[in-house]
């Protein structure tokens, strides 16, 4: 029975509540005598606050507080802390500027929180919010990342506006490497500043009970365990055991709901503070404004090869933008996110990347979906295929050339990883079958004949998931172990309650975990419940980012499955009257050895719980197991993606007329949940190469602040996908999983970019490729053709 | 959105009445900008007077050869319209290419018109085909009517009743959108009556124009090759993250010649 439903196409459990408008969302909680809040925002991306004024908003009708950055400063509380110490090369730690939950003297981003007014109707707690009277004094902002190093010093502890100067890898053999070289490819380019934009904006719902002294905040996360500890250890709102943090329905986050934020915050203060219950829920535009943004990169980085196109060394150096303040885990993202990724599917032998991260004044940048991955994959594939154009090579062959090869596993890389297993020339091959690579030509004539421009590009990727195991996260600086906790709790009728640290919101966990765990003891899915989310019904959980919750959490629910059966053989063995070792269990049943007898998994959970005669000191009763699952190494998910592009040389529009993605993500629970996580990934990374990009203004104000300028991905902008897989399965954990949830977005930007790099004969854009931008690349080329 | 009075308007004399008696009084006829920019907190009427609940306002008839769109006709109702379709299938391609399913319900053409939005498709086709605007006091005609970004010869308390359509002997529009919002990053309307070809280009500019230079070449000579060496003076065109004013001008030749090749085909 076992092995049944790993693989099948079941349809998600959860849809049938969120298509039917069962989905119960944070701002979809009613509670008795809720108040609402809304923010007072700092409208200068860079000014000091000279005083507070909140007479005239306490006034107003159906107010019943205002609470500014004075109060947080009286209140003593602690700021937001970033959860990962990164050591600049000269062995200093980064700095780290107070990230305050409401602004008291100075505002350092457009938008940032200074003040919040509580009131009797949102309605009312709006107006009054634009009553309260801040004296800002506006000063110079710095925006641009590239040149904040030279700009005024925005924090005293803080020089040069530099968080850390780092690096990893081998300065002078990757020097070496590059003296050696036949040919050495240069490039340039910036990775675009994105914003999360989950559909569901921020929300939070605080609720005080004086006769308990517990605050329970309903919100938008996606590890509520990380909120409750970082609110109470550092923020220090309440102790630990007096905060419950519930994370209901979310939907969506892209990584955007992973951090501890200002408004959340406040809220879980401002209920104890005043015994009130509040509920915020963030309009559009405050998610455009302070949902932590993604990317914002600019480097440059050079590629020796010999003769023969061998990779002999990779140097990068990479300007990251890290916004006003260092989010829950940014300072990890373009660094042990980044950095470790450059080795890519390639041997090469020496490799040396230097990242200094600056601030800003603007949002906080953070993890987004991919986080640091995606900015390695990009510059590696565009690097790799500029060389291949520069070589004359086919850009297939080149990375054939230079993969690691299948037999060569476990794999060491000059930049800290160990690679467990992978066959790239596998997805390689089958991408290249998929998308008819080789009568492109034929393709690219016909298009020709219609006046337009066809090109194709490869991308190769690599990523690191399943973070994190969490001795080598310690050793790189991470503030706490990333394992993830799991409890298949068996009912006393056989039915089957899951609980996990891993927390979904849009990806389908209800239903993948409840496939692996009906799978393991040979249970029809019905019986499965899988809950997650609520401190106050889990012992403790890491949450769901970097594709880890399969890997990670899913292993941990993969042993505790394991152990009820353990346990379960222990139960028989008794009621059989015979010794454990004699009982077997093919699922679902617990089998003698030695006879025909047997017990179904529903009579042993009964007796579990129903029987009375169990010898006390070698059996409890009970049939409900834990455990917590620290992964031996990150899982290494890899693929290859193809786009074909065609451009309209008149107006510069690109059109994606074919994407090809075959994915390795090893053992795969439900193929259709894996196939929309890549659809989803596909659309966020061709976005991110066409479309999306923030943009601020010299003076910090946000330009993309709305969907008429942030230009989101349609359904129209998208061929329909050609989705493949192969399979090397993880060798270090009980699923065999690598994780799937990001790849897409990863993968995806320099197979575009790369197509419309080779449909323009080799002139480069950056992203995102507007038509505009292209329009002129393509009088580029019919200049430099003429000339 | 700060609080407000809603109206429903029964005939054109009410809402007029309502409008005078209002502290600031905002006529909404289908309110895809109206509303937007008041959850914004961007305006505060005190008065929102609602038009579409006026009997009869959104007819469609054809009066001899000319066609007559009732104001409160929805861009869905003129999109699906045979009589539309058959006497200005360019009008009702426009008028189904407008915003999304949700908006061409609800937006209707004469608040498209009085709001002069610099990006709008109807716009360009009043000014493209030569249309009447009537309102409750006079007939406006359209090279007239739009006076700059948001701004119409329209009195503040005046109603359009109703917008009047000659008879063209050929039209196209031809839409580039902005891929964000998809309004128009230029928009060409371009149509050819007894010979004489007009051109109404909107989203270029801070306001529905017509493009003189292009109309004198192709009311000589309607081809392609008779614009070659035609070109739009960027000089007052809009340039923003999406576009500049040059990579504008460009794209207004593209879709005239585009539109050229369409009539001519």
């Amino acid at each position: 029975m076992s092995g049944s439903l790993i693989g099948k196409r079941v349809l998600r459990k959860e849809d049938h509540r969120f298509v039917s408008g069962k989905g119960r969302y944070t701002d979809d909680i009613q509670l008795v005598g809720v108040t609402y809040a809304a923010f007072v925002r700092s409208p200068y991306a860079r000014a000091d606050i000279k005083s507070f004024d909140v007479s005239e908003a306490l006034a107003a009708p159906g107010v019943i507080a205002v609470l500014t950055g004075e109060e947080v400063v009286k209140d003593g509380l602690g700021g937001l802390p970033c959860g990962w110490m990164i050591h600049s090369k000269d062995g200093s730690e980064m700095r780290q500027p107070h990230h305050p939950v409401l602004a008291a003297d100075r505002v350092n981003y457009l938008g940032e929180p200074v003040a919040l007014v509580i009131a009797e109707t949102q309605l009312e707690a709006k107006n009054a919010a634009e009553m309260v009277m801040v004296d800002f004094e506006p000063l110079t902002a710095v925006v641009n990342p590239a040149t904040a190093s030279q700009a005024e010093t925005l924090y005293e502890a803080v020089p040069n506006n530099v968080c850390y100067e780092w690096e990893l890898g081998d300065e002078a053999a990757t020097d070496a490497g590059l003296a050696a070289a036949a040919h050495i490819t240069t490039l340039q380019l910036t990775n675009n500043r994105l914003i999360p934009n989950a559909i569901e904006p921020r929300a939070a719902l605080a609720e005080y009970n004086s006769g308990t002294d517990e605050i329970i905040l309903h919100t938008t996360s996606q590890n509520p365990h990380l909120v409750r500890l970082i609110m109470t250890a550092f923020v220090q709102i309440a102790p630990e055991h007096k905060l419950r943090v519930i994370a209901p329905d979310v939907g969506g986050g892209f990584g955007s709901k992973i951090f501890i934020y200002s408004e959340e915050t406040a809220l879980a203060w401002a209920a104890k503070k005043l015994g009130l219950t509040i509920k915020w829920t963030a309009e559009r535009s405050e998610s455009f404004l302070t949902d932590a943004h993604g990317r914002d990169h600019v480097s440059e980085a050079q590629l020796a090869l010999s003769a023969e196109g061998e990779f002999l060394a990779l140097k990068v150096k990479t300007i990251a933008n890290m916004g006003a303040y260092l989010s829950t885990f940014a300072s990890a993202v373009p660094t042990y996110l980044y950095g470790t990724l450059l080795a890519g599917q390639y041997r090469t032998p020496a490799i040396y990347v230097e990242v200094d991260s600056v601030f800003t004044n603007t949002a906080p940048v953070d993890a987004y979906r991919g986080a640091g991955r995606p900015e390695a994959t990009y510059l590696v594939e565009r690097i790799v295929e500029k060389a291949a154009a520069e070589m004359g090579l086919d850009p297939a062959e080149l990375r054939r050339r230079n993969f690691i090869g299948r037999d060569q596993f476990p794999y060491q890389t000059p930049v800290a990883l160990e690679y467990d297993t992978g066959d790239y020339e596998a997805s390689l091959s089958k991408a290249l079958e998929m998308a008819d690579y080789d009568t492109f030509a034929t393709r690219q004539a016909e298009a020709a004949s219609r006046g337009k421009l066809r090109g194709i590009g490869l991308s190769c990727y690599i990523e690191a998931c399943g973070l994190a195991p969490s001795q080598v996260a310690g050793a790189l600086g991470a503030g706490v172990g990333l394992w993830e906790s799991g409890e298949v709790r068996v009912n006393p009728t056989g039915s089957v309650t899951v609980l996990t640290g891993s927390h979904s919101h849009g990806q389908g966990h209800e239903t993948t975990f409840a496939q692996l765990v009906a799978d393991r003891l040979g249970l029809p899915i019905e019986d499965v419940e899988v809950v997650h989310g609520d401190t106050g019904k889990l012992d403790f959980g890491l949450g769901t980012y970097g594709s880890r919750s399969l890997a990670v959490g899913g292993s941990a629910l993969s042993v505790a499955a394991d152990k009820v059966v353990e346990k379960g053989r222990k139960i028989a063995a008794h009621l059989l009257r015979t010794d454990v070792d004699n009982i077997d269990f093919d699922a679902p049943v617990f089998k003698m050895l030695d006879s025909n007898e047997s017990k179904t998994f529903q009579e042993i959970a009964f007796a579990a719980y129903v029987n009375h005669d169990y010898p006390s000191d070698e059996l409890e009763p009970g049939l409900a197991e834990k455990a917590f699952y620290d992964p031996l190494n990150f899982t290494y998910p890899a693929g290859t993606h193809i786009c074909e592009v065609e451009i309209d040389p008149d107006t510069g529009v690109v059109e994606v007329v074919q994407f090809v993605a075959v994915d390795d993500f090893g053992t795969i629970i439900n193929p259709m949940i894996v196939e929309g996580q890549v659809h989803g990934g596909l659309a966020q990374g061709i976005g991110q190469a066409l479309l999306e990009q923030a943009v601020y203004d010299d003076t910090g104000q946000l330009i993309t602040g709305s969907y008429m300028d942030y230009c989101m991905p349609r359904a129209d902008n998208f061929p329909d996908f050609k989705v493949g897989m192969t399979c090397t399965p993880c060798t270090h954990n009980p699923v065999g999983a690598k994780g799937c949830g990001e790849a897409g977005a990863i993968g995806s930007p320099p197979a575009v970019m790369n197509a419309i790099t080779h449909a323009l004969g080799g002139i480069e854009v950056d992203m995102p490729a507007t038509s505009e931008k292209v329009w002129r690349a393509v009088q580029t080329m019919r200049t430099l053709k003429t000339a | 959105m700060y609080q407000f009075k809603v109206h429903k308007a029964d005939k054109l004399s009410t809402a007029l009445d309502l409008f005078n008696a209002s502290d600031e009084p905002a006529y909404i006829a289908g309110g895809h900008t109206l509303i937007p920019t008041m959850k914004q907190r961007l305006s505060a009427p005190s008065d929102v007077i609602d038009l579409a609940t006026i009997p009869g306002l959104d007819a469609i008839t054809l009066v001899g050869d000319t066609l007559q769109i009732g104001a409160m006709a929805t861009h869905a109702k003129v999109a699906a319209s045979s009589l539309v379709q058959e006497h200005c299938a360019a009008l009702a391609n426009l008028a189904g290419g407008i915003g999304d399913r949700q908006v061409r319900y609800r937006g209707t053409i004469g608040g498209s018109l009085a709001n002069n939005d610099p990006a709008a498709d109807y716009p360009a086709a009043a000014l493209g085909l030569g249309a009447q605007i009537v309102t409750d006091r006079r007939t406006i005609p359209s090279d007239t009517f739009f006076k700059a970004m948001f701004e119409t010869a329209l009195e503040p308390d005046e109603i359009i009743q109703a917008i009047h359509f000659p008879q063209v002997d050929q039209a196209v529009y031809l839409k580039f959108p902005n891929p964000a919002s998809r309004y128009a990053m230029v928009g060409v309307m371009l149509t050819r009556t007894a010979g004489e070809t007009r051109i109404a280009i909107t989203g270029a500019a801070a306001s529905v124009f017509r493009a003189a230079t292009f109309e004198t070449a192709l009311t000589a000579d309607f081809s392609v090759s008779a614009i070659e060496a035609v070109t739009l003076s960027a000089e007052t065109l809009n340039t923003d993250m999406h576009a500049s004013a040059e990579y504008r001008a460009h794209l207004c030749k593209v879709l005239i010649q585009r539109g050229v090749e369409a009539l001519t085909a």
